[in-house]
């Protein structure tokens, strides 16, 4: 391709794109939606599936509350009754101090508020490590049955709840995006179609002539991928730009939560490189399939 | 050159365009296809053109089995035949320089070339002094030219013209038919469809008279008589 070839198809792709611009305007916003969208869906299907990792670490692990004014010696042969118990690897444990010093260390700036506090709430803490967690429902039983035994938390449920959930917002979003993604090509090629015939004679008279097909189809394809590009942009500064407004939205309101929770959530900023990548590749996928779409149908020779 | 071997078009509804056309053009002739409106010269055209393929028989140019011509190869063989629309065709918004070297661009051509060509194409049409022009400025005769300039731009083989003089009154037929003479003593290949008595008489050429989709005549004669006036 020559340069001159190169230079006259994206003059006549920017031409078209300017009297066309109404139409390419709602191209780009579809495109966009489609795209936000997309990213919404990926960021919540990320988080979810982080947070369920997370929590699936401490899954083999039954957390055992144990009651207050229980002296140390029966704690010492709670341990003991506990680590005979079939399916238990180990049994560690974790003082009431140490369990607040944990939450002032992970609340950071905000752990001054629990400095009020006149009596330390948290409860003694046995960690039970099974061998594997088909033992879970079991040991969980017994344990249940000990004196002394305030409350047995295990994860399972909420670790599985989790994935349930990530896994339906992933199915649903499959559906959404590619329905969204019909509508954008459908919205797209509208718009293509619109020049194609407005350009209709000039393209007549190119065929007649014996134009070679990239001139006749460059303009359009480069029409289509320049409202893919700025669509895909557009998505991934609302996208920035929404998620950091939301958090430090949140973050101002809910300040201990969030820093809590802040080691699970993945940015958006952590994924921007590929969301980039995965933006343009759609979005350009997209330009391109509705220009051939009303190509072929519309430049039949 | 060109040749029409059984050559038979018969649209999805059952319409017969052309029927067992056989016909044979050899390079360098000047053939008028006649025939009242339905009798089947577009479709000609349209055949050689490549715009639709036969139901039956097969179509040559020069080398070229014309029916297997592969869709990507159009292009590259329709730049070979210049063509002139009975309605001219002018991009309306360039002027006649612009309209002319749109065909050049769109082909080959360096600036240089362009520059080069497009003057000696006007003169050769007679319209030297419009080339800053816009279509809608000229008479219906000069935008004629302007379209045969731009269809002879290129140097093609043959150049065929649908009704080029459908549109005009008698005289500037008569100067239109004395450019595509032109055209023809230089070598090329005229292939004009018409139904224009009065243009096919004065000129004493090959013509070819089609009837609900057959040949019925093809008489052969020698040379065009210029008219006394024009020389």
């Amino acid at each position: 391709m020559n340069l001159k070839k190169t230079k006259y198809i994206f003059k006549q792709a920017f031409k078209n794109l300017w009297r066309n611009r109404v139409m390419g305007l709602a191209s780009i916003g579809s495109i966009a939606a489609v795209l936000i969208i997309l990213g919404f869906i990926l960021l919540i299907v990320l988080n979810i599936n982080n947070v369920a990792l997370v929590t699936k670490e401490t899954f083999d692990q039954i957390a055992v509350y144990v009651e207050e004014g229980i002296d140390e010696s029966q704690i010492a042969q709670m341990g003991k009754d506990f680590g005979e118990l079939e399916g238990v690897l180990a049994v560690g444990f974790e003082t009431k101090e140490y369990a607040l010093n944990k939450m002032k260390e992970d609340w950071g700036e905000d752990s001054y508020l629990l400095d009020g506090l006149r009596k330390n709430p948290l409860p003694n803490t046995f960690i039970v490590q099974l061998k594997d967690v088909s033992y879970a429902d079991d040991v969980t039983e017994k344990l249940k049955a000990f004196d002394g035994v305030e409350e047995v938390s295990f994860y399972e449920d909420a670790v599985n709840t989790l994935i349930v959930i990530a896994d339906f917002v992933k199915k649903l979003g499959v559906w959404l995006i590619l329905i969204l993604l019909l509508i954008s090509v459908f919205i797209i090629s509208n718009t293509i179609k619109i020049t194609v015939l407005n350009r209709r004679k000039e393209i007549e008279l190119m065929q007649y002539i014996g134009a070679t097909n990239g001139y006749v189809r460059g303009p359009f394809i480069i029409e289509g991928i320049v409202l893919g590009v700025i669509g895909s942009f557009l998505a991934i500064s609302i996208l920035i730009f929404g998620f950091n407004y939301f958090s430090t939205l949140l973050s101002g309101r809910y300040i201990a939560l969030l820093s809590g929770l802040a080691s699970y959530i993945i940015s958006v900023n952590l994924i921007l490189k590929d969301l980039i990548i995965i933006f343009l590749t759609i979005g350009i996928g997209i330009g391109i399939l509705g220009s051939l779409i009303s190509l072929k149908k519309f430049l039949s020779v | 050159m060109i040749e029409f071997n059984n050559v038979s078009k018969i649209y999805k509804n059952d319409f017969v365009a052309v029927e067992d056309i056989s016909l044979k053009i050899e390079a360098g002739e000047f053939l008028f296809i006649v025939g009242k409106s339905g009798a089947g010269k577009s479709t000609l055209i349209k055949l050689l053109l490549k715009e639709i393929n036969p139901t039956e028989g097969t179509i040559r140019y020069k080398e070229l089995d014309v029916t297997k011509i592969k869709k990507r190869n159009v292009a590259e063989y329709r730049r070979r035949i210049g063509f002139v629309f009975q309605d001219y065709r002018l991009l309306p918004k360039l002027t006649v320089y612009e309209n002319i070297a749109f065909a050049m661009e769109m082909i080959c051509c360096s600036s240089k070339n362009i520059r080069r060509e497009i003057p000696i194409v006007l003169s050769m049409v007679g319209l030297s002094d419009k080339a800053k022009y816009y279509p809608d400025e000229l008479s219906g005769g000069e935008q004629q030219r302007v379209s045969i300039a731009r269809a002879i731009i290129n140097k093609p083989e043959t150049i065929i013209a649908d009704e080029p003089t459908g549109n005009l009154d008698i005289e500037t037929s008569a100067e239109i038919m004395k450019i595509f003479n032109e055209i023809n003593k230089r070598g090329t290949t005229v292939i004009m469809a018409t139904h224009d008595r009065e243009l096919i008489n004065r000129c004493n050429r090959r013509v070819v008279e089609l009837k609900s989709g057959r040949i019925i005549k093809d008489i052969k004669v020698g040379g065009c008589e210029d008219e006394p006036k024009e020389d």
